[in-house]
């Protein structure tokens, strides 16, 4: 077995499933901003894509469990690089959530959300028994608590929610009293509440989850963007509107197309048939994710590869319901498919823990 | 080795073989959602992002124009711009309010309070800033394409009516359909800014006149940017009417009351056609066309000479002498008293106990019926009313044509009044007192005619009893008839007296109205007539006025008159309100001069009336509110 250790382990079945998402990704890109003073995405969505790869290689020769070794540092670090980021990061979009990295803007949540799954993965496989106690869920709540509420100042709901389903999953796997996974929620609630009357959730917050309850309330205000990307992926049909056809794709109707919406572009010029095949896409994704899960070597592999799965599923659930409007807006992109250099070259490094923990389980 | 690797490190598969299944579920309920608004609910948004990429600009369809009988233009219309403000994004419109204001010399205010009038009303609904753009606003508007995107250029279609306020009444004017006439017609005939006809013709054949307007369909972007034309649906144009109005004739018209209030109708007889209709003082119809301020319609309405009203079928007066004619018919159809009645008229006579004079204090001496026309002489007509009774003078009034509608193809016609003892009882509550028939057998008293009833009646009597119905559309269709026939004899007694008015030594209408045909060597023509004078004052009441205050004093005056005697080809009605003369004085030259132009066309001759231009003036004298029970004038 020694030799396999030394050669390229890669899950190829992962990796062509990836590949296809992020081609079709492309080529929604390019329909949405070609013509337009946009134009030329593509290209550098391309060069993203090129550079998670690289990362992904990287990630996946190195050994997770010297990384999990350094989980304690890699938390303080993270931390302190979020603060950092909330004081001197560059403002965009009224958001504070990018430091300026080698002359590229790098948002470090994408980066923390990494960590995190190696924190908790290390968490959960120490946990010897086949129950969660309480201060476990304490302790797991703190650990994720932190980095989220710093992510939510910057602000940003979106990636400070993707936190949350990592520590859930990992929390099931190692297993949950029913009573403590009631009071989860009940805490979840109340916190949901405090969050909205307090002064927790900025304004625009609150309106976008306001908008998501009534989105006919104000079609040109903020329930524009839901309605209409509802009227892009419904003109759609079954067969769509064809390539670069689509009239609330072209004309700008669907608010960030090549990005966040991409799926309702998707919808209304390649139609059901075309949501079907993307949504098929990453079902295969994440069950051949929870595949590598299953033939992990150990614990901590699983909850390594089950923290990736954790996170695209809430992606593509979160994103994809927005789309459709049974979600509200809070800024998360779909894997793969929506442009963004943070949040492509984080799906490639994730991709790369799993390569990795894949690579490793004939170890042992 | 590190204390998180175990020993133990078997997996909980179950777990994991679960969340593969909520993985499953999860993306299923994704695409149930997307299955419901894809297919299910496909055909709805389908609309909206159609209504989404498409605009629609109205092409509006130009109006008909109107033509006078001949096919000359009388009402055209006029291309120009109105400056649209798109209202899709309020806080850009805010922004730039004060450079649009500025741009277009329009006032904030204005332009606020029109937003928000406007905010009920669907955001795709431009609000029109400026109906009429003048060079500098298009120049404007032209130049601010990329900074002010919001404000657009409509082609519009505007009414130019002729000058000088010619035939003003009979045309009315346009405006935006008002409220009140969207409720009434509901359905999808009006929208809101549409251009109807408010009044005159351009209200009563607004359905002929209004054309279908098209849609240009353009595709436009999310911020409301046409990208490209889809399609134009072309305007059909609304057709043109032609009408009875000659407009030589009405030119003639208009000159005469230049400066005078009245009215002046000339038809012919023989089917109803309407050649002349002018009221005066008039209003620019112009001034409507666009959209009149406040302030101007204020003036117009507050304007004690009431330039709105059309006095030729609105003004409701005593007819004064000129009801002679008809109650001369009334006693010879019904032999009430005998056709060969005379009386001897000293110039006063006690009817009822009450001493009545004539208008002439020298009398008139032995007076048959002839003479009694020719001279206007009231002691005779007192008598004959006398002996006719209230209900007899009334009922030939009514059947001749007086105190009902004429049915002419103008929307506000006023019906006036012939009172009867029925009336009397049940307006007042009592009996009519037989004193009242005196003053009415002349004219005076309770009547109110308008002048379209009198000139349809004078000719439909000429006629025979043939009364046509008044119209000013050429091809109308069916002209309605009403037939009261009179006796040849009847008719020949009646317009041999009119006929002597006009021709006769001590004519009422002789000395000023025989020279002016002689002169244009028409004596042959048989112009008949009659004159009449209505006081809004009775006779004594005159007689505390002092000289200088009776000079100002106002009187209706009137002459009815037709040429030729037999079948008569025209008729024409004049009304003088406030002059200080006698009817004979002001409203029967008026008429023979109108009769001697419409001669000098029909022979070819240059109508001497058009050559000298007379130059308007604004009557001065003012109308006084109450129209006080009567005496006798002329």
């Amino acid at each position: 077995m020694a030799e396999r250790r030394h050669g390229f382990e890669l899950d190829w079945w992962l990796l062509t499933i990836v590949m296809l998402i992020c081609l079709v990704g492309l080529l929604e890109i390019y329909s949405s901003t070609h013509g337009g003073p946009l134009h030329g995405m593509q290209w550098k969505q391309l060069i993203w894509i090129g550079i998670g790869f690289a990362g992904m290689l990287a990630l996946s020769r190195i050994d997770y469990s010297g990384l999990l070794d350094q989980t304690p540092l890699l938390y303080i670090l993270s931390i302190a690089a979020l603060a950092v980021a909330l004081v001197v990061g560059s403002k965009h979009f009224g958001a504070r959530r990018w430091i300026e990295v080698l002359g590229v803007n790098l948002q470090v949540s994408e980066l923390v959300k990494l960590i995190i799954i190696i924190v908790l993965a290390r968490y959960f496989s120490e946990v010897r028994t086949d129950r969660l106690t309480l201060a476990d869920l304490v302790k797991i709540g703190v650990l994720v608590g932190i980095p989220a509420s710093l992510i939510l100042l910057q602000p940003d709901l979106g990636t400070a929610l993707m936190l949350v389903p990592v520590a859930i999953v990992g929390a099931f796997l190692a297993g949950i009293d029913w009573k403590h996974a009631a009071g989860v929620l009940a805490l979840g609630a109340v916190v949901a509440v405090v969050g909205w009357h307090g002064h927790f959730l900025k304004p625009y917050q609150k309106q976008r989850l306001a908008t998501f309850l009534d989105p006919e309330q104000s079609p040109r205000g903020a329930g524009y963007q839901i309605l209409q990307s509802e009227i892009a992926v419904g003109s759609g049909g079954f067969w769509g509107k064809g390539f670069g056809k689509g009239s609330q794709n072209q004309l700008g109707f669907v608010p960030v197309r090549y990005s966040d919406f991409i799926l309702a572009a998707l919808a209304e010029e390649q139609g059901f048939f075309g949501v079907l095949i993307m949504l098929l896409l990453y079902l295969a994704l994440l069950l051949r994710l929870v595949d590598n899960a299953q033939k992990a070597k150990d614990r901590a592999g699983m909850y390594l590869v089950m923290g990736v799965a954790a996170i695209f599923a809430f992606q593509v659930l979160v994103n994809a319901g927005m789309v459709i409007g049974y979600m509200p807006v809070t800024g998360v992109p779909l894997p793969f498919m929506s442009y963004g250099g943070s949040s492509t070259i984080f799906g490639f490094l994730a991709l790369g823990l799993v390569m990795n923990v894949r690579t490793k389980r004939f170890v042992n | 080795m590190a204390n998180w690797i175990g020993g133990d490190q078997k997996l909980p598969q179950g777990r994991l073989i679960l969340v593969s299944y909520m993985v499953v579920l999860g993306i299923l309920l994704l695409l149930l959602g997307f299955w419901k608004l894809q297919i299910v609910q496909s055909g709805h948004f389908a609309d909206l992002a159609e209504k989404n990429r498409v605009r629609s600009i109205p092409i509006i369809a130009p109006r008909g124009k109107i033509l006078d009988r001949y096919g000359r233009v009388l009402v055209d219309n006029y291309p120009s711009f109105s400056i649209l403000l798109l209202r899709d994004d309020p806080a850009q419109i805010k922004r730039d309010l004060p450079q649009i204001t500025a741009g277009l010399g329009i006032t904030s205010a204005d332009l606020e309070e029109q937003l928000a009038e406007a905010r009920a009303e669907p955001k795709f609904q431009p609000l029109i800033v400026k109906p009429v753009a003048s060079d500098a606003d298009l120049a404007f508007v032209e130049s601010h394409r990329i900074d002010l995107p919001e404000l657009e250029l409509m082609m519009v279609q505007r009414r130019k009516y002729p000058p000088d306020d010619f035939l003003a009444h009979v045309i009315g004017y346009v405006g935006e359909v008002s409220p009140e006439q969207l409720a009434q017609a509901g359905g999808n005939r009006y929208k809101p800014g549409d251009i109807v006809g408010k009044a005159g013709l351009e209200r009563e054949y607004n359905d002929i006149l209004t054309g279908t307007d098209g849609m240009r369909r353009m595709v436009v972007n999310s911020v409301g940017k046409p990208v490209r034309t889809l399609d134009d649906t072309e305007p059909i144009p609304g057709k043109p009417i032609q009408l009875t109005i000659d407009a030589d004739m009405q030119r003639v018209a208009e000159q005469e009351l230049a400066g005078k209030i009245g009215a002046i109708i000339a038809l012919n007889p023989q089917n109803g056609e309407i050649l002349a209709m002018a009221s005066h003082p008039a209003f620019d119809p112009n001034d409507f066309s666009i959209r009149i301020s406040g302030k101007e319609w204020r003036a117009l309405n507050d304007d004690p000479d009431k330039p709105l009203l059309n006095r030729a079928i609105q003004a409701q007066l005593a007819p004064g002498s000129v009801f002679k004619i008809l109650e001369s018919v009334g006693m010879l159809e019904s032999h009430v008293p005998p056709p060969d009645f005379h009386v001897f008229c000293p110039g006063y006579g006690m009817f009822y106990g009450q001493l009545r004079h004539d208008w002439d204090p020298k009398g008139h001496g032995e007076v048959d019926l002839h003479k009694a026309i020719v001279h206007s002489c009231d002691i005779f007509f007192y008598n004959v009313g006398m002996r006719m009774g209230i209900d007899k003078i009334s009922y030939y009034a009514s059947a001749l044509g007086l105190g009902k509608l004429t049915g002419i193809d103008l929307p506000s016609e006023e019906p006036g009044l012939v009172p009867s003892s029925a009336w009397e009882e049940r307006v007042y509550h009592h009996i009519w007192y037989p004193g009242s028939t005196i003053s009415l057998a002349i004219g005076q008293g309770p009547i109110e005619v308008t002048p379209i009833q009198l000139v349809r009646s004078v000719s439909g009597i000429a006629m025979g009893g043939v009364f046509y119905q008044p119209h000013l559309l050429k091809d109308l269709s069916p002209v309605k008839v009403v037939h009261f026939p009179i006796s040849e004899n009847t008719v020949k007694q009646v317009t041999d007296g009119m006929y002597g008015v006009v021709n006769e030594e001590g004519g009422t209408g002789h000395e000023v109205g025989y020279p002016i045909l002689a002169q244009a060597k028409l004596q042959d023509i048989q112009f008949c007539g009659k004159t009449g004078t209505a006081q809004t004052i009775s006779a004594k009441g005159l007689l505390r006025l002092s000289a200088a205050e009776r000079k100002n004093y106002r009187y209706n005056t009137w002459f009815v008159g037709f040429a030729p005697k037999r079948n008569p080809e025209i008729a024409v009605v004049v009304l003088v309100q406030g002059s200080a003369l006698e009817a004979g004085g002001v409203a029967a030259p008026i008429a023979a001069r109108f009769v001697k132009a419409y001669y000098q066309k029909k022979l070819g001759q240059p109508i001497q009336e058009l050559e000298v231009k007379a130059t308007p003036q604004k009557a001065t004298v003012p109308t006084p509110s109450a129209k006080v029970v009567s005496a006798e004038r002329n």
